[in-house]
């Protein structure tokens, strides 16, 4: 997967080996009732065809709450989480979709003020019954800001590989793990000769897909990514999306995001979350094309934000 | 509580599946304190880790508990609270036990000494930091008093104390302490004690203060200039008063490493049980004297001095430690009280 | 004007090295390596005996001085202090930062701040009057110390004891610099490794640890030098003899007796009015302060070779 050129008026996107073609505008008004403004921001018509692998559901919430010091950021929130497709998060600030997304893979427990009710599958297993180590290797998360630790590239993607046991694998025998990470992210072209580069002296958009890469490492089912592209230039951005959308087939993505487009461009499902509550939840499609909550209209038409 | 728009059937085997776990589904109390399910599956030596950071945090404890248990119950047992007032009686060599006096001298020395320490180190340290902060140059110069400050700071007192003794004892500074028949320069007294007790709370002032004015934010001196004040009045007027927590806690600070050192007072203040005057005139001819303080009471009294009266050490080593502690309080007091004015 | 004030400062430190070293110049050029070397052999005590009863003429001045005891005893007191108080130190910080209950934190930061205030005559005399007796009459075995009876007493008086209290007395300066550096990790490295299934003692090891090395070596050399200058403390429960343990004795040899420098220097303070005495105390002194420069150096140069990788722009 190497860099965009330019924005090619096609874009083939390849998945289980299946192009799948997404429209470019064609003047007419697209697919599904013509709504107020629903497509004002968006040009075009999204036609999602073709094959991402199978639709399988990986992680579920039921009636999930998340309280910080008694005031509610999350309520009563019921939202699948399948591989195979990209979950978009969508909402204004503090509606609650990173709290949502943390609760995810159970990193809100190490806030302090944070408490959390209902409950979490993943697999159908309580998670809150499970190792919570296990747990987190298997949902992986990718910061907004970019978080490489000071280490070499090679240090850092091999690093959750090397501390699960007790016994460190040799650097020879992690080598084809990291490299094997470093190109599903993307990223084996650009550091491929020299490994022990420090990871901080990487360019934004590389440290992401670093990122990236170290959470593909050890192997997750699930991956959530929380704004990842917010602190990055439209070209690494563009890299990024490519490459979410590329890993959906084997892994479950959730990817929290206020850049309405992005989620256009990226997601086959959409949650629309307002003061934390899920107000709707559906096939991209259908949320941007023709929202049934007033206020999801009002949202994706750009009337608040 | 709202919905997804989800299948009804979906929704249905949710909620039966809930009804059928066994758990109560009472808010989740946060999880961030490690329990032992959570370690179950972790390696040995990760789980003998944290057992070892338990066992030295409880440990620490029970050494602070302990030392403060011990010394409260030593000092109940001997402290004579009438005794405060009384002079100690000097003891003849001969005589080891005896109805001795009390600890006013050696309380008075502290106080002395301390009040003297502070008064010399305070504004010399608080000029310092303002010159390393507000002028700096030419910067060699900085980098140089900024070392100096460090070498001081890292110097053990013992060495200060024999410097002390070294200098002093030259003749030019014989109005210091006394001068015995002879020209030989005594060399120890108060203001020696007090002039190298003073360099043990400058780098502690000096650090402090610097902290508070680098924490100034640029526009206050912005501000300040641009209302045609000049560099001093706004360094006195503007600065200075912000910085009054930190130059608080500094001399607070300061002021309680200099009330436990005992290095310098065994060296620098002749070793006098009671504050024997030089002179006549009223404080100077106190500081230009010998005497003893509370931590130097309590080393001579200690089996390492002379006398040999275990009780009256742990008497006076009561009194020293609350006053430390006293002091220790005050320091978090300043520091917690005043939140951050910059803070917006 | 501010400026001669700060000058004045430098001038006193620039003096005050200067005359140390000036003083003690004399003790150094009598004895030239002898000074220091492991060989020299003599006993520490006799010679500083000797120097003080010296003859009056300058020309006759006693300097002889093998101060290698001293120097042994300061280094291994020092060294095994600090090493055991880095390793507590970093274990109950990590135990601050990390693991420890609410209750118990809010408990545990006065009680360090506290120790640190602690004077440390008090350390001694607690140390004199509970530690070394108990240490002599309970601990020590007569076995143990006859086997020794012929050059010295076992009675409590130890370099062990004053290791133990010595890293009591810097533990806690340590622990303050270590938790602002744990504290002061990104909160994005710490979520990142966590978010890895690492478990969280290897998350907090391999990377707050990690980047808070810097801190640790700073923290370590300040113990350092407050553990090289600690005479008070020493001079009440190491004993007064200056002797040389031998670790070859096996475990006794931390109940064996010796004196540091600083101790040293302290215990021998009334014979500063002799000449040549006081000049080989300064000579002790000018090694204390060298030692005290050299800490600073050394701790300086490892933090900036530890800055390869972090965010610091060095």
């Amino acid at each position: 997967m190497g860099p965009l050129k330019t924005p090619p008026p096609v874009r083939r996107i390849v998945v289980d080996d299946q192009p799948t073609i997404v429209q470019p505008p064609a003047g007419s008004d697209g697919a599904g009732q013509a709504t107020d403004g629903a497509s004002a921001l968006l040009s075009a018509p999204r036609k999602r065809e073709g094959k991402r692998g199978q639709v399988r559901k990986r992680m579920e919430t039921a009636e999930l709450g998340v309280q910080y010091a008694g005031k509610p950021a999350v309520k009563g929130v019921d939202l699948p989480v399948n591989q195979g497709e990209v979950l978009a998060l969508i909402g204004p600030s503090g509606c609650g979709k990173t709290t949502l997304l943390r609760s995810l893979n159970r990193l809100v427990d190490q806030t302090p003020t944070a408490t959390r009710t209902g409950t979490i599958f993943l697999d159908e297993r309580d998670v809150d019954l499970e190792d919570v180590t296990n747990l987190r290797r298997q949902v992986g998360m990718v910061f907004q800001q970019p978080n490489p630790f000071p280490m070499s590239v090679f240090d850092n993607v091999a690093y959750g590989l090397r501390e699960r046991g007790s016994r460190r694998p040799s650097r020879a025998a992690l080598r084809p793990a990291v490299e094997e990470a470093l190109d599903r992210a993307g990223l084996l072209e650009e550091v491929k000769d020299n490994l022990t580069h420090p990871a901080l002296r990487l360019s934004g958009g590389q440290q992401q897909r670093l990122c990236i890469a170290r959470s593909l490492a050890v192997g997750p089912e699930v991956l959530l990514l929380d704004e990842p592209c917010s602190a990055l230039d439209p070209r690494s951005t563009a890299i990024i999306e490519e490459l979410v959308m590329g890993l959906r087939a084997e892994i479950a993505i959730v990817i929290v995001t206020h850049n309405l487009q992005q989620a256009y461009r990226v997601a086959d499902k959409v949650g629309f979350m307002y003061l934390g509550d899920l107000v709707e939840y559906g096939h991209a499609d259908q949320v941007f094309g023709a929202p049934k909550a007033k206020r999801t209209r009002e949202y994706v038409s750009g009337g608040f934000g | 509580m709202s919905t997804p728009a989800t299948t009804d059937s979906r929704a249905a085997s949710l909620r039966r599946r809930l009804q059928g776990s066994k758990l109560p589904k009472l808010p989740r109390r946060n999880r961030d304190v490690l329990s032992e399910e959570e370690m179950v599956a972790w390696p040995f030596i990760d789980r003998l880790g944290v057992a070892l950071a338990w066992f030295c945090g409880l440990l620490l404890i029970a050494i602070s508990a302990s030392i403060v248990i011990y010394m409260l119950v030593r000092g109940i047992q001997y402290v004579k609270l009438d005794a405060l007032g009384h002079h100690p009686v000097v003891q003849s060599t001969t005589t080891i036990t005896g109805t001795s006096g009390g600890y006013l001298d050696p309380i008075e020395g502290t106080l002395i000494l301390t009040t003297l320490g502070t008064l010399i180190a305070l504004p010399i340290g608080v000029a310092t930091a303002v010159w390393l902060s507000e002028y700096g140059r030419p910067a060699w110069l900085a980098r140089a008093v900024e070392s100096g400050v460090e070498i001081v700071a890292g110097t053990p007192t013992i060495v200060l104390a024999i410097f002390g003794l070294l200098i002093f004892s030259k003749s030019a500074f014989g109005f210091l302490s006394f001068t015995a028949e002879g020209g030989a320069v005594f060399g120890r007294s108060f203001f020696i004690a007090g002039i190298m007790m003073s360099l043990i709370a400058l780098p502690l002032i000096v650090g402090a203060t610097r902290e508070a004015l680098q924490s100034i934010p640029a526009h206050v001196r912005e501000a300040s200039y641009s209302l045609g004040k000049d560099k001093i009045s706004t360094i006195r007027r503007v600065l200075i008063p912000a910085s009054r927590k930190g130059i608080a806690t500094g001399t607070t600070l300061g002021m309680g490493r200099i009330a436990g050192d005992t290095a310098i007072v065994v060296i620098l203040l002749g070793a006098s049980l009671t504050l024997e005057k030089q002179g006549s005139t009223p404080v100077i001819g106190t500081l230009k004297g010998t005497g003893s303080t509370l931590t130097s009471y309590v080393y001579n009294n200690s089996p390492a001095g002379e006398g040999n009266a275990p009780q009256k050490a742990y008497a006076a080593a009561f009194i020293l430690l609350v006053i430390v502690i006293l002091m220790n309080f005050v320091v978090d007091l300043i520091a917690r009280k005043g939140s951050d004015p910059w803070a917006r | 004007m501010l400026g001669a004030l700060a000058c004045v400062v430098l001038a006193l430190i620039a003096g005050m090295i200067f005359f140390v070293f000036q003083k003690a110049w004399p003790s150094f050029t009598h004895n030239g390596f002898a000074w220091f070397s492991p060989w020299a052999g003599g006993n520490v005590d006799d010679e500083l005996v000797h120097i003080f009863e010296s003859p009056g003429e300058p020309s006759q001045y006693v300097y002889t001085m093998h101060a290698w005891p001293l120097i042994y005893a300061t280094v291994l007191i020092t060294f095994c202090a600090v090493v055991i108080a880095t390793a507590f130190a970093l274990l109950s910080s990590m135990f601050i930062v990390e693991f420890a209950p609410e209750g118990i934190r809010r408990v545990l930061e006065p009680v360090v701040r506290l120790l640190a205030a602690v004077p440390s005559v008090i350390y001694g005399l607690i140390g004199i009057l509970v530690i070394v007796p108990f240490v002599g009459n309970h601990l020590v075995t007569s076995g143990q110390k006859d086997s020794v009876a012929g050059v010295i007493q076992l009675n409590g008086f130890s370099i062990g004891v004053g290791i133990l209290i010595l890293t009591v007395m810097i533990t806690p300066i340590m622990i303050a610099i270590v938790v602002d550096a744990l504290r002061a990790v990104p909160v994005g490295w710490r979520e990142g490794s966590v978010s890895l299934g690492v478990n969280r003692w290897r998350a907090l090891w391999t990377v707050s640890v990690r980047a808070a090395r810097p801190a640790i070596v700073a923290a370590a050399v300040l113990a350092t030098a407050r553990a090289l200058g600690e005479a008070i403390m020493l001079s009440m429960v190491t004993g007064s003899v200056g002797f040389a343990p031998n670790p070859l004795d096996g475990l006794i040899f931390f109940y064996e007796p010796g004196r540091p420098l600083a101790a040293t220097i302290v215990d021998n303070a009334e014979g500063l009015s002799v000449v040549p005495f006081a000049q080989t105390l300064y000579a002790y002194a000018a090694v204390l302060l060298i030692s005290a420069g050299f800490l600073s150096f050394t701790g300086w140069y490892i933090r900036r070779r530890l800055r390869r990788y972090t965010l610091s722009p060095i």
